[in-house]
């Protein structure tokens, strides 16, 4: 079973070459690009399943034991990370397949697009399953010049200066990850996570407090949380929609992702949980309130993305089984729900011709689908029962409530109102693009005669909800609208079920999230099994390298 | 007197890192590229001084093993360089595409237009909500004032 765990590497990264190899024959590339990523899809199901009803699978590359070799580690919490994530893959990729034969592949340079993508996704499950710090850190870079090119897709003007800001502040926490994993070395002499954790708790805390917050402030660039959020509202919107989908959805997790693995597992000793309650209460107020003073749905989107990386930060902060095991789920229910909204949005851009507010109204008369596709993962996103959101929430909140300290009191309060904030940004997008009708928003008349005193007061109230907020002087122009292939339509709606899925299954997932929580709360578990002896075939840790007659070059 | 191998590069590395972070403050898309490349290399000089006292080369046979210098060092700088190196390349193409675009003689960064519209704009714009305005529009007290408080640090 530990043979397979490289996969999700690999066949992302063979299948980009193969692709690379045919730049002509888009067919090919495309049947190669879904092939690769729905085996990965089911190759995720098949570790979540194994590792839950077994244990965690340590894969030793080239034979070499830890902590001298690279080890590839896949427990609870990566699988169903690498599980949720190739989904999401998959569901972006149709969607983006829908978009580009309705358009002739013009408007993307196509031959470098679904390599890039597979790229993308080879980085994001490395960084998952990387059981050392510098392969974290390769994992890190794979996915963020993946994501360089493709958020520079096309090369038009406001993407090359959305992407410099991205790419220049994607470098920054680079360089910063690099020079924290050269202390870390040089603190300790090892990268590989479960030693680190040994060799962390023997030094002094003060050392072991400057090492995680270098980490800590390198990981949050990449998940966006509060003071270093700054870039991506600037930097998500321009690009093509579904590409915005599949960052929104994958390249902030990761970093939460690596954030959980250092608190969990590195620092365990090191409490800087007070400082991360701190942190999350502001990325949760500062995001929604961003959000409900944009106009642009896809920005409001991204505001509500920083805010409730918020809600994750929450979870990780209280430092509990009950809190890491919302997260957990809560993780899996916002890279879905987040993911959807954005594909819904590509499709309102696309019918509508716009994503500005202003010029969108009457949707729900002439693309009732796509309402209702808005609609779902809305509620699901503002926690309205019985939706994954509330469950998430739910969670979050019940661990709180067991923690009994201020700080997480505080916290309650505020991700309740911030809860209520999202509901209320996005239900007014909804409201104003698909429930106004249509001459309202293409500024007709102002004082039509014949209207009733009933529509006028709601056009009033239309124009209050407007009142405040204005379209950003660099806003697209409004394109053609345009058909809106089934596939997209199709892609969107499979999204749609899958989060909803995540409610209907709840029960078991949480329970699985549950076991994952009570895991992160006992680091020597996982220190055993990478470090020690365990029998080969439960797929642990050899704990010695056998000697091999001639010796295999090993990087 | 002598000044020890690792002070030097300690002190190269406290220059790389100091140039480096200026050049990236500046508005020039060009200098931000070569102040990357010093903080970069500054950061390889730094992974280098981790591996502790400097021996012979890491290769069995060589030399006896207490003699050797630490390799997994060499190894993350090796890594490092090709990862610097193919991403500069890619800043390179990306300068040159946003030079090409601007048509400008420089290669600065590019304004925002919002920011420059808050900038400039002598009197409040409407996404500020003064005293007054909360006065006029009692129905948005409710949720408007934290929001602008927060959105002026946006």
């Amino acid at each position: 079973m530990t043979a397979l765990v490289p996969l999700v590497v690999l066949i992302p990264l063979a299948a980009a070459a193969l692709a690379l190899a045919l730049p002509g024959r888009r067919r090919a590339q495309q049947l190669i690009t879904v092939c690769a990523l729905a085996s990965m899809v089911v190759l995720s199901g098949v570790f979540m399943f194994v590792v839950d009803s077994q244990s965690t699978l340590v894969m030793e590359v080239g034979g070499w034991a830890a902590p001298f070799g690279i080890a590839l580690v896949v427990d609870r919490l990566s699988a169903l990370m690498l599980t949720v994530s190739t989904v999401v893959l998959l569901g972006v990729l149709l969607f983006s397949l829908g978009q580009g034969l309705a358009d002739g592949d013009q408007e993307t340079p196509v031959s470098i697009y679904y390599p890039t993508y597979l790229v993308l996704g080879a980085g994001v499950c490395n960084a998952f399953i990387a059981g050392d710090l510098f392969n974290l850190y390769v994992g890190f870079e794979i996915l963020l010049v993946a994501s360089y090119v493709l958020i520079t897709l096309g090369g038009t003007q406001a993407r090359i200066r959305a992407g410099i800001t991205y790419v220049v502040v994607s470098l920054v926490s680079s360089i910063l990850f690099l020079a924290s994993i050269a202390l870390v070395y040089a603190a300790t002499g090892t990268v590989n996570m479960a030693q680190l954790a040994v060799r962390i708790a023997e030094l002094p805390s003060d050392i072991q407090l400057v090492l995680n917050l270098a980490l800590l402030i390198a990981f949050g660039i990449k998940a966006a949380v509060f003071p270093l959020a700054f870039w991506l509202p600037d930097s998500y919107p321009t690009a093509p929609a579904p590409v915005t989908a599949v960052f929104a959805g994958l390249l902030t997790k990761v970093g939460v992702y690596a954030i959980i693995r250092s608190q969990t597992l590195l620092f365990v000793e090191s409490d800087v949980n007070e400082l991360l309650l701190v942190v999350a209460a502001l990325t949760l107020l500062v995001g929604i309130l961003g959000a409900v003073s944009q106009l642009d749905i896809k920005r409001l989107l991204s505001f509500t993305l920083i805010s409730h990386i918020g809600y994750l930060i929450f979870g990780i902060g209280m430092a509990s089984a009950a809190g890491y095991a919302a997260t957990i789920y809560y993780i899996a229910h916002h890279i879905i729900v987040q993911t959807t909204l954005f594909l819904a949005v590509g499709l309102v851009e696309r019918h509508g011709g716009t994503t500005s507010l202003n010029g969108l109204g009457g949707m729900l008369r002439s693309a009732p689908v796509i309402a209702a596709l808005f609609f779902i993962p809305m509620l699901n996103l503002g926690g309205i029962p019985p939706f994954s959101g509330f469950i998430g929430k739910l969670g979050l909140f019940n661990a709180a409530a067991e923690l009994q300290t201020p700080g997480a009191y505080w916290l309650m309060g505020v991700g309740a109102l911030v809860s209520l904030l999202t509901l209320y940004a996005l239900a007014r997008a909804w409201s104003l693009a698909f429930w106004r009708s249509k001459a309202a928003a293409l500024g007709g008349p102002a004082a039509p005669t014949g209207q009733s005193t009933e529509a006028l007061v709601l056009r009033r109230r239309e124009d209050a909800l407007l009142e405040h907020l204005h379209d950003a002087p660099d806003a697209r122009p409004r394109q053609q609208q345009r058909e809106t292939p089934r596939l997209m339509i199709g892609a969107t709606s499979g999204m749609v079920a899958i989060s909803l899925a995540l409610t209907v299954f709840a029960g078991p997932l949480y329970a699985y999230a549950t076991r994952a929580g009570e895991a992160l709360t006992q680091p020597q578990q996982m220190v055993d099994r990478v470090l020690g002896d365990s029998p080969d075939d439960l797929g642990g840790g050899s704990g010695k390298t056998t000697p091999a007659t001639d010796a295999g070059d090993q990087p | 007197m002598t000044v020890s191998m690792p002070l030097a590069l300690v002190a190269v590395m406290v220059v790389l890192y100091g140039g480096g972070v200026y050049l990236m403050l500046d508005r020039s898309l060009t200098r931000v590229l070569l102040g990357f490349l010093m903080v970069g290399n500054a950061t390889n000089l730094l992974l280098f001084l981790t591996s502790g006292s400097f021996g012979a080369a890491p290769i069995v046979g060589d030399a006896d093993a207490s003699e050797m210098s630490d390799p997994l060092p060499q190894a993350f700088i090796l890594t490092s360089i090709v990862i610097t190196f193919g991403v500069s390349a890619f800043m390179l193409a990306l300068i040159y595409r946003s030079w090409r675009l601007a048509q400008h003689d420089e290669d600065t960064v590019q304004d925002d237009d919002h920011d420059l519209e808050i900038a400039e704009s002598e009197v409040l714009t409407t996404d500020e909500v003064t005293d007054e305005d909360l006065a006029e529009n009692p129905e948005f007290e409710f949720e408007n004032s934290p929001e602008q408080a927060e959105e002026e640090t946006r």
